[in-house]
């Protein structure tokens, strides 16, 4: 009796290197891959197949329950290890920045148009309406008061005072709450836009019609008192990133909703893990697009007050986006 | 642990077992065949099978339960923090404080979960004291792209229903807004309903929540009975060491490795009986259990070997 058990001493003879493993991988989780030793970072992958066949040899001759949990936490760890992420958050974003995100813009112009279709839609409605019949201005926005006062009972001159900065106006201190309150609420309604999309996108669509609707509703006001030229420069100086950026939100919502609803030829979980991978590197890009346009509306709007500059910002953060989005790159393909 | 499939016995035709003893074990068998449904295999690179246990709906819950109040403490306190500051700089500056604020606000709040999963160990502070972690389905690399996705999701999860639930007003309203809870609720309530235990945003992403629990490995049982002058001592005869099987042995295990003395002195005296072992000299119940333990599972290991799982101790073949 006194011979030891098999199951031990295989234990026995391979303990030490998985306690070696162990401690590497202690190390990395804790510190990152950074603080191994190119000693250690070598020893790696041989102790991790050897941990692994460890495991199997185990799981059919031991009935030591500890050591087959023990292993199978360490095989788990490790594998996560060796076949986890390497690349740095820094080197992400610029591949993020390089190459995933217009990459993924670029792919989805039939959801971009399907979203840009919808928000516009929401938009022709309310602005056509409304110069019909300011009535539907109250429809829309009901007794309370949104904006600031800037309603059909508004006179010319007050409704010009919005669109500029007076001199000695404001404060910097409160420009910059108001656009990093915009900011806030814009990037959270972007969010929504992409997560509602999981609902085959239905929720999307309707958001992007009522805000649409709003922005159009604003629009005819300022047209109705003959004012159209100058609220154009007025929204557009940020809202060519800003409306961008919503309209792409939505996209990403269609994309998902899409593919849950259309899974095509693959399976429902598989075409949605897809499509979710490419749509959220979109909302994603929306959130860096909407701090841009909360930087050029709170700054750029307040001390530009000429419209012609107004416009020449507009166009050219509308031709930067299209050519960052849409201009082939060369480079790996994904 | 996931077992192999329990070979069912036929319980009734044999009068050694009693009703109570045939039902704790069709319990037992129940509560471990409800285990394995949440073992799923994963086969690496190298042809072994890993196998991952999925996060229960109850563990996770209580990981964003940690994380949401994180997440709060974070946001409170730097509002605290800033107003502070702000005040005694200069009054002016209270807005650029709280539009300082209110960014960090929005990236606490949505950025918070995405920059600890992104990271090495995949879990947020939550998951990590739960010993949770994310990875992807496919058990290929949990891409950052799938890390966005299931946090970007979460607006739907959570903040919908909580937005339906603050709502109300009028008559009209009140009904739109449970109408909204119960459609949204869906959402929240999705990882209940379906096998992987897959949240909304799981699912857009292509990922899971697995166990990943640190384990420590503690000394061997029967080397502390593997001394000749003890080992000598107890001579058990094969009826006795075929008086249990797998299931005890596991169960002899944690008693060894966990219990208090007493716990240990009681189910010593039942092995006791059941083999018929008389004390010897000097015996005391931890070397007895531990002796008994390296003899059981010795020989159940040799049966092993030779293709025969003695489950437990009503599998006689």
């Amino acid at each position: 009796m006194s011979e030891l058990l098999k199951s031990y001493r295989f234990r026995e003879e391979r303990q030490a290197d998985w306690q070696r493993l162990d401690l590497i991988l202690t190390k990395a989780e804790n510190g990152g891959v950074k603080t191994l030793s190119d000693e250690q970072m070598l020893a790696l992958p041989r102790l991790y197949r050897q941990a692994v066949s460890s495991l199997s040899v185990a799981r059919s001759i031991s009935l030591d329950q500890n050591v087959i949990n023990y292993l199978e936490s360490l095989c788990t760890r490790s594998y996560f290890f060796v076949y986890g992420a390497r690349t740095t958050l820094g080197e992400r974003m610029m591949q993020f920045l390089r190459r995933d995100w217009s990459a993924a813009v670029s792919k989805s112009v039939w959801t971009t148009l399907l979203s840009a279709f919808f928000f516009f839609g929401g938009w022709a409605l309310a602005f056509f309406l409304c110069l019909q019949d300011m009535d539907w201005f109250w429809t829309f926005h009901g007794p309370a008061n949104f904006f600031d006062g800037r309603n059909p009972d508004a006179t010319v001159e007050y409704l010009r005072s919005t669109i500029y900065t007076q001199p000695g106006e404001a404060e910097d201190g409160q420009l910059t709450a108001f656009s990093s309150f915009l900011f806030n609420n814009n990037a959270q309604i972007a969010l929504f836009a992409f997560a509602l999309g999981f609902a085959f996108g239905i929720p999307t669509a309707w958001l992007l019609v009522y805000n649409g609707v709003m922005i159009g509703s604003l629009y005819a006001v300022f047209w109705d008192k003959g004012l159209g030229y100058e609220f154009t420069g007025w929204l557009m100086i940020h809202g060519v990133t800003e409306l961008f950026a919503i309209v792409l939100a939505g996209a990403a919502g269609f994309i998902i909703g899409g593919a849950v609803a259309f899974p095509g030829g693959r399976t429902r979980l598989a075409s949605a893990r897809v499509a979710g991978q490419r749509a959220a590197t979109i909302a994603m890009g929306c959130v860096v697009m909407l701090i841009i346009a909360a930087l050029l509306e709170g700054f750029g709007r307040q001390l530009i007050n000429s419209d012609t500059v107004r416009y020449a910002v507009a166009g050219s953060t509308l031709v930067l986006w299209l050519v960052y989005f849409y201009v082939p790159r060369k480079g790996p393909a994904e | 642990m996931s077992k192999p499939p329990v070979k069912p016995v036929d319980t009734s035709r044999r009068p050694g077992i009693s009703m109570e003893a045939a039902v704790q074990r069709r319990a037992r068998l129940a509560e471990e065949m409800r285990a394995a449904k949440t073992v799923r295999r994963l086969v690496t690179p190298e042809g072994a099978a890993i196998q991952l246990k999925l996060g229960s709906a109850s563990e996770r819950a209580g990981a964003f339960m940690i994380d949401i109040s994180i997440q709060w403490a974070i946001v409170i306190a730097t509002f605290i923090g800033l107003n502070y500051i702000a005040s005694a700089l200069n009054p002016g500056s209270a807005n650029v404080a709280f539009a300082f604020w209110l960014v960090f606000f929005f990236f606490v709040r949505n950025f918070y979960y995405i920059f600890f999963e992104i990271g090495q160990r995949a879990a947020t502070p939550g998951k990590r004291v739960l010993g949770l972690r994310v990875a992807a389905r496919d058990g290929g690399r949990l891409t950052a792209n799938s890390v966005l996705a299931r946090n970007f999701i979460r607006e739907i999860e959570i903040g919908l229903p909580f937005q339906f639930a603050l709502m109300g007003g009028d008559q009209f309203g009140a009904w739109m807004a449970l109408f909204g809870l119960v459609w949204s609720g869906v959402f929240l309530l999705f990882p209940i309903f379906n096998k992987d235990k897959m949240r909304v945003g799981d699912l857009i992403a292509g990922t899971w929540v697995i166990k990943a629990p640190k384990a420590k490995l503690m000394p061997d049982i029967t080397s502390a009975a593997a001394q000749p002058e003890t080992s000598s001592r107890f001579a058990f005869t094969p009826a006795q060491t075929g008086a249990y099987g797998i299931h005890e042995l596991h169960v002899l295990e944690d008693v060894l490795r966990q219990s208090t003395p007493e716990i240990k002195a009681q189910v010593a005296s039942r092995i006791r009986a059941k083999i018929n072992w008389t004390r010897i000299e000097g015996e005391t119940d931890l070397v007895f259990l531990e002796t008994y333990y390296a003899a059981l599972r010795r020989r159940l290991e040799q049966r092993i070997l030779l293709g025969d799982r003695k489950t437990d101790k009503y599998d006689l073949r």
